[in-house]
């Protein structure tokens, strides 16, 4: 199986939905020539020419607007917001536009969009472009949250989103986008809300998604060592949610860490720990452990920064503490 | 007296009391702007080696290209205005008088640093220097500038506020509601926008609907005047005379400064949506050439007394890199969470009171 790159799984995507589908064109902030900040859309405006690649001014609010309304209007837009701390300026557009055009009237409208953005920590470049913000998107009824971590899910799963029709965040990691993974050639689709068993285990159960997702992987591996078998499931999307997957595999463990990147207070696993409680408290042996990011701003120092974001001992340490091995 | 506290405080230019047009400064006076303009190049280009030896990390947009804007503007305020900066910003922070080694310190993430290492390149302030800081959000200062300027009227201070911001920033909604709130209220704001030619990588010409930010101005009842921001006493007079209505109560000024980004917009930016040709035309008017080719031609300034000058200025850089990199100390962990609210300090419960500051 040919191995790509992250960045090149979200280009792939995009270009293969854009032969397909004469609606779909891409659009954002230096998506043409540059080829997006972190390069996903490197190649596109040389294939399909500067009126279905667009480069918009830095108007975000507007970006995401004028999204909505073409998705309205019979396109299939792939819109970029460079940065997910810059979704604060098109928020607006897209929880109260987007997310609830359908509802409000009636059934009688369909917002057939996707919005590309990036996210979390680790480039030392502070508080403004390195946050989580997802939690904010899964508290807006009408849109979809999916936030892949391997080459093969963007691919799979960006392909799906376009052809959705529904407002669609879709979550990159600025960390992945040079990371390796195979990914066949022939065309695939990955469904929505189905998450992803990356290792099997009886004794404790690992929930995580986007980098920490490698990073709970990692942990998995490092208690193996000790003897200690964890179940790591990637969520792949927080909405719609595979609860299923998680539930059944808390019927085996009776253990359940949640790792997020994202500030602790108000973090979207604060939701998942709620529905794991209403659907399987009596499976639970211990309470529910999560790791995230501290409640600050991401600070730019990479000391300060590290400090701040979950690390795989942390997430390793969570689960020795569900099974009273401190 | 001015003068005295001037040097002192090591300012590109102190209190400004001249008139704009026909304005009689002394050579000491220019050669201080001369010498900030040197400072932020020698900065700079240092800022660009540390990144590439991956000494320092994170964001790199420098400033070299643009000197004469920050110096020019920040020469004609006085030490009661404020300023608002950009991501694009250490140009700004050092012509309101930062120091080059807490400038640094902050850079590397030291706990030296203006913002004690948690800002970094982008989110500078020195607020003993007027500067209440940069932002990562494009345009992000715009309404802040705005605010600041509305709390100077509110106060009966005659005081002014000068907001920077790029080309690119002016297509945000956030620009064009500041202007509209500060042209209807009169607010003491100076407004100018950078217009080096490029947001990131897309043309100004492409990004823009009409050819002048500042032929704007009239949509929101001020004044607008572009200037040739390689000039830096062109810069200073269009200030001087837009502080002047400032604090006149006659409102606010939108200043289109036309200047170039020597650099890419980072590190990573290969640059291919500009022309070799185009970048030598503006090397060619380099700002620190052009002033100093008007200093000698008017005899403040000889080949040998610049170079006396530069000598010194590479002294205080290294000075800088020496404190930065090898004396300041990186923050410890333990004070993560420090600062986050003003009089309260989070717990494993959350947040308790602590006093009042
Ligand atoms: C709200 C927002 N959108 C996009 C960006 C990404 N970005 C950073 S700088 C930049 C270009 C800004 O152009 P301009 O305002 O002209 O300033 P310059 O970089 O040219 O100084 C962009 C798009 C950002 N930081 N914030
Ligand atoms: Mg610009």
């Amino acid at each position: 199986m040919p191995v790509i790159m992250y960045r090149e799984a979200i280009r792939d995507a995009i270009a293969e939905e854009m032969r397909r589908d004469p609606r779909v064109f891409v659009m954002g902030e230096d998506v043409a020539v540059y080829g997006g900040a972190y390069s996903a859309t490197q190649g596109l405006v040389q294939e399909f020419g500067e009126e279905r690649v667009r480069d918009t001014a830095i108007s975000e609010a507007a970006i995401a607007g004028a999204a909505t309304g073409a998705a309205m209007c019979g396109m299939r837009p792939v819109a970029e917001i460079m940065y997910v701390d810059f979704m604060t300026l098109a928020m607006d557009q897209f929880v109260n536009q987007a997310a609830k055009n359908r509802y409000m009237f009636g059934g009688k409208t369909t917002v057939p969009m996707v919005l590309r953005t990036e996210g979390g920590a680790g480039r030392c470049i502070a508080a403004h472009h390195s946050q989580s913000l997802e939690a904010w998107f899964v508290h807006a009824p009408g849109v979809f949250v999916v936030m892949p971590a391997t080459p093969y899910d963007a691919k799979g799963l960006l392909k799906t989103c376009i052809r959705d029709d529904n407002p669609v965040l879709f979550i990159e990691h600025k960390m992945l986008y040079n990371n390796k993974g195979e990914v066949p050639s022939e065309e695939y689709l990955i469904p929505l809300g189905k998450a992803a068993v990356r290792r099997e285990g009886s004794d404790v159960t690992i929930v995580s998604y986007s980098r920490m997702a490698l990073r709970a992987e990692e942990a998995g591996k490092k208690l193996a060592e000790e003897g200690i078998a964890a179940e790591v499931i990637d969520l792949r999307c927080l909405k719609p949610l595979d609860l299923d997957c998680v539930l059944d595999s808390v019927k085996k463990t009776g253990r359940l860490v949640l790792a997020s990147e994202a500030y602790k207070e108000g973090n979207f696993v604060c939701e998942l720990a709620m529905k794991v409680m209403e659907h399987a408290f009596d499976l639970l042996d211990a309470p529910v452990e999560r790791v995230c990011a501290a409640n600050c701003p991401v600070p730019m120092s990479p000391v300060l920064e590290d400090e701040c974001i979950p690390r795989a001992d942390r997430i390793a340490a969570a689960a020795r503490r569900t099974l009273g091995k401190a | 007296m001015g003068k005295v506290r001037e040097v002192k405080r090591r300012r590109a230019a102190g209190p400004a009391k001249a008139a704009a047009k026909g304005e009689a400064l002394t050579a000491e006076f220019k050669l201080g702007l001369l010498r900030r303009m040197m400072e932020i190049r020698g900065f700079e280009d240092k800022v660009f080696e540390l990144l590439g030896r991956n000494i320092l990390q994170g964001a790199s947009h420098v400033y070299a290209g643009q000197e004469a804007v920050a110096v020019g503007a920040c020469s004609a305020i006085e030490d009661r205005d404020y300023a608002t900066s950009t991501h694009r910003g250490h140009g700004h922070c050092l012509a309101l008088g930062a120091d080059l080694k807490l400038m640094m310190a902050e850079l590397c993430g030291k706990a030296t640093g203006y913002c004690k290492g948690r800002g970094g390149s982008m989110h500078i302030a020195d607020v003993s220097n007027r500067n209440l800081g940069a932002t990562g959000i494009v345009g992000g200062n715009i309404p802040v500038g705005t605010g600041a300027a509305l709390a100077c009227r509110l106060q009966k201070k005659d005081s002014v506020v000068l907001c920077f911001f790029g080309d690119g920033a002016a297509n945000e909604g956030n620009f064009h509601e500041s202007l509209n709130m500060a042209g209807k209220w009169k607010l003491p704001v100076i407004y100018i926008c950078e217009n080096n030619l490029y947001g990131m990588s897309v043309a100004f010409s492409r990004a823009c609907a009409v050819d002048s930010i500042c032929g704007r101005a009239p949509g929101y009842a001020m004044p607008g005047r572009r200037v040739d921001g390689q000039r830096v006493l062109e810069v200073r007079g269009a200030v001087l005379e837009a502080a002047g209505r400032a604090r006149r109560g006659e409102g606010p000024t939108l200043i289109e400064a036309l200047t170039y980004r020597y650099r890419g917009h980072s590190r990573s930016d290969p640059r291919v949506y500009r022309t070799k040709e185009e970048e030598a035309y503006w090397h060619d008017r380099d700002p620190i050439k052009l002033f100093k080719a008007d200093l000698l031609a008017e005899g403040s300034l000889t080949e040998e007394s610049f170079a006396a000058l530069q000598a010194e200025v590479d002294k205080a850089i290294a000075a800088a890199e020496k404190f930065a990199v090898e004396e300041s100390p990186y923050p410890k962990p333990s004070e993560l969470l420090d600062d986050v609210y003003c009089g309260w300090v989070e717990t494993e419960k959350g947040l308790v009171r602590t006093g009042n500051s």
